[in-house]
């Protein structure tokens, strides 16, 4: 096998298959919706309405709180119960607008895919149409669309990639994307590509995904749009922004850098999509595909969901969680861990009354011995941390300088370089919880550096 | 010694509130009926899903490869190589035992670390050695090599080889007096020399073919290579060890021993009499394959396995000694903190500057 890829990284189990035959559906609408007001990097949005007031669907309920941040939009017709610091499904808690819903939808019409919505709009009017609708980058990171757009002057974006990996395990959102709207996925590519001047469209995608690479090729033949599909092995964290790059066009991205360094821009499946319906029927980030899985679920689906439907109501449309009596292994407790996003960098939940928001990539529910274990064992120096790690880092060293806080050390075995993937924790035979030592180290070393 | 993480996940996460949903009823009937069921959320730091590998696994693996060599030393030498690995099995196990009971450690005895250190020492003894020594060696084993520097993961030398150093210290006549197998012997206990011993005293070369069996006299593990071969490889087949160490480890052996052969082919052994005999397969496959005393990167393998193999034929050829797999390694575990220091792979991405690749094209 000569597919490409990046050096190390791991090859967990990746349970795709139970969604990745399912089709998008469309989910039930949601009565009330918590809309957070930090739903990307950067500031968070200034709301804009105040109790008692009544929104539409699209409606921007908070603007952009700075540069780099993102307005956000009403997901239902309805009117706003409150505005509360809610808890926020990324951690923590955050300033959130909760509407109730009156039961009814906006209806944003129906266009058939293609290119010619692109022509009304320059350039220019392309980003400011792409950071209106409040687009922020859905892989799970949410940097806002628009910034990632503007590069300074001095730096020219002559390289688009799709990022088409979907490498977290359980997790086949993207991939249906590909598969049921390859049209608005490369329209979204095209828009992309012409709003910063590219001249290239990569998709990396890794051959577990056979049938997107045929949906894509057709799609793009179609439309008669140049792109050129590279094949990448399927193999963990292939989806990582600098993997991806090393793996498509060769070039690395220098520590501590964004990819605009080398030229390049890497775009998440959902965001396309996102552009697209933004450009073509003027319809803001208000919903998303999630991807729903786990063994902890009794019915996995993928839904299209309105941003700010509780993980509660998903998990009910879901028909609920699997009880642990059904589970084969009876000896292990009944525990369930939910997550927002995939299961290796995906944030556990302390409740379910927590909303989807523009970043969840995917709902995970894990239970019974798919829950790791909670104790761990002193380090034998097997090295698999190492074999593993994408960064070239030494895990075991620096997990352990960040429990100590071990500054100068965390400084001199660049710790910052660490994009805590989790692939070190996950080979590791003792069971360390070496990312999450190591993240202790990042905020230490960023506290006092 | 295992320790919760949930202490230190109570400070930084908030509490998982399960507990506390049916308060939110009033705002959501509906959702929080729907899943009654949920028995209490798991708050964890990512990643939440792991592979199935575990410490004992890997050790109790070990122990599994080490088995038919320690059948074919039984077979050799009879009772004396089995009441000498029982021995030291068991004086390994009371000491890592009396040791965390001592330290106030969790008793972890069961996770087969001692057990190795145990059946490796009993293989590096010669047959004939007391067994108040055999004890002596594990207690020193376990209690100095090992325990005293923390424990499990810490130690900086091979305990087992620490062990048979010490003893060699101790009783230097003991354990050099080898006696023939009974497969061989006449009459039980007849004294004889190893094959690594009448080649440099005698310079006497032995049969390829005997050592490759191992119907010689020696140490309990040093007698049959194809049995420790295959012990090794069975643990290379389970992803247990990396290839590199015992190829490099080898292949240094080989390579030094061909330019010594070449050099005076009288006075030196050919390499495959280098391989053949003495430590050089039990080194190779367990004792410079010991994850907690090489190192951890790639080219610190590298370098370890092909030092250690290097030094190891220069004291059999050399030194004053006929054996010298226990010294180089020993000697080697002794860099390996410099060398995971000095030898860590390239960062990704780091001490390239922006203007390397594309940018204004």
């Amino acid at each position: 096998m000569n597919l490409k890829t990046f050096e190390r990284g791991i090859h967990p189990s990746y349970h795709k298959g139970l969604t990745s035959e399912n089709r998008i559906e469309k989910a039930e609408l949601p009565k009330q919706v918590i809309i957070p007001l930090r739903q990307h990097l950067g500031a968070p949005s200034d709301v804009i309405v105040k109790k008692g007031d009544l929104v539409q669907e699209g409606q921007m309920i908070g603007e952009a709180g700075g540069y780099v941040s993102a307005p956000v939009h009403a997901s239902i017709n309805g009117k706003v119960k409150d505005v509360v610091l809610h808890t926020h499904p990324g951690g923590g808690k955050s300033l959130a607008v909760i509407i109730d819903g009156d039961g009814t939808e906006k209806d944003w019409g129906l266009v058939t895919p293609s290119l010619s919505i692109l022509d009304k709009f320059t350039g220019e009017e392309l980003k400011g149409a792409i950071g209106e609708a409040g687009i922020v980058g859905m892989g799970g990171a949410a940097f806002p669309t628009y910034v990632k757009l503007s590069p300074p002057k001095e730096r020219k974006i002559d390289t688009v990639i799709l990022n088409g990996c979907e490498c977290e395990p359980y997790l086949t959102a993207d991939h249906r994307l590909m598969v049921e709207q390859a049209s608005k996925v490369i329209i979204g590519l095209e828009a992309i590509k012409r709003s910063i001047g590219a001249s290239k469209i990569f998709i990396g995608i890794e051959d577990n995904k056979k049938d997107a690479v045929s949906t894509l090729n057709q799609a793009a033949k179609s439309l008669s749009i140049e792109v050129e599909i590279v094949i990448l092995e399927t193999k963990y964290p292939q989806g990582a922004e600098k993997m991806l790059i090393k793996a498509v066009t060769g070039q690395v991205v220098p520590v501590g850098k964004l990819p605009l360094e080398v030229g390049v821009l890497v775009n998440n499946v959902g965001t396309t999509v996102a552009i697209y319906d933004a450009l073509a029927l003027g319809k803001p980030l208000i919903e998303r595909v999630v991807t729903i899985s786990g063994n902890g679920i009794k019915t996995p689906r993928n839904l299209l969901l309105r941003v700010g439907t509780s993980f509660a109501e998903v998990i009910e449309q879901c028909g609920g969680v699997i009880s642990p009596e059904a589970l084969s292994d009876t000896d292990t407790p009944p525990e369930l861990e939910i997550l927002n996003g995939g299961p290796m960098m995906g944030v556990a939940q302390s409740t379910i009354q927590v909303p989807v928001i523009k970043g969840t990539s995917g709902i995970t529910l894990l239970t019974g011995k798919e829950i790791k274990p909670k104790k761990y064992s002193p380090c034998i120096k097997c090295s698999s941390c190492v074999t593993v790690c994408p960064m070239g880092l030494i895990p075991l060293k620096i997990a352990d300088m960040g429990r100590l806080g071990m500054i100068d050390d965390l400084k001199s075995w660049d710790a910052m370089a660490c994009i805590e993937c989790g692939c070190c924790s996950f080979v590791c035979p003792s069971k360390r919880p070496l990312v999450q030592w190591i993240r202790v180290g990042k905020v230490k070393l960023r506290e006092l550096g | 010694m295992t320790e919760d993480i949930n202490k230190t996940e109570k400070t930084e996460l908030p509490k998982p509130e399960a507990s506390a949903l049916p308060p939110k009823k009033k705002a959501k009937p509906k959702a929080a009926d729907a899943v009654p069921e949920v028995p209490g959320l798991v708050v964890s730091s990512s990643p939440h899903f792991l592979n199935t590998e575990s410490v004992p696994g890997i050790m109790h693996n070990v122990i599994l490869a080490l088995l038919p060599a320690c059948l074919v030393s039984i077979y050799f030498f009879r009772f004396d190589a089995l009441i000498l690995i029982v021995t030291c099995l068991f004086a390994c196990l009371l000491t890592e035992y009396l040791c965390l009971k001592f330290r106030g450690k969790p008793i972890v005895i069961y996770d087969g670390s001692a057990a190795i250190t145990g059946i490796l020492l009993a293989l590096t003894l010669p047959p004939s050695f007391p067994l108040y020594g055999a004890v002596i060696g594990s207690v020193f084993a376990i209690a100095i090599g090992k325990q005293i520097f923390g424990g499990l993961g810490l130690n900086i030398f091979n305990p087992a080889l620490l062990g048979r150093a010490f003893l060699q210290a101790t009783y230097p006549v003991l354990i050099t007096t080898w006696t023939e197998p009974a497969t061989i012997g006449t009459v039980d206990g007849v004294t004889a020399a190893t094959p690594l011993a009448l080649m440099k005293f005698e310079g006497i070369a032995s049969d390829h073919l005997t050592l490759f069996f191992g119907n010689t006299a020696g140490s309990l593990g040093e007698t049959s290579a194809v049995i420790l071969l295959l012990g090794g490889l069975y643990l290379r087949y389970k992803g247990y060890i990396n290839w590199k160490l015992p190829l490099g480890y080898l292949g240094a052996m080989a390579l030094t021993g061909a330019f010594f052969y070449f050099l005076d082919s009288q006075k030196y052994p050919d390499p495959l009499f280098h391989l053949l005999t003495g430590g050089a397969m039990l080194g190779a496959w367990f004792m410079v394959t010991d994850m907690v005393t090489t190192p951890v990167t790639n080219l610190g393998q590298w370098i370890f396995a092909i030092t250690a193999g290097i030094i190891a034929v220069i004291i059999r050829n050399l030194g004053g000694l006929p054996e010298g797999v226990m010294y180089s390694i020993l000697l080697m575990n002794s860099f390996v903190p410099l060398l995971n220091r000095w030898t860590r792979p390239r960062v990704f991405g780091k001490g390239l500057t922006v203007e390397t690749k594309g940018g204004t094209s």
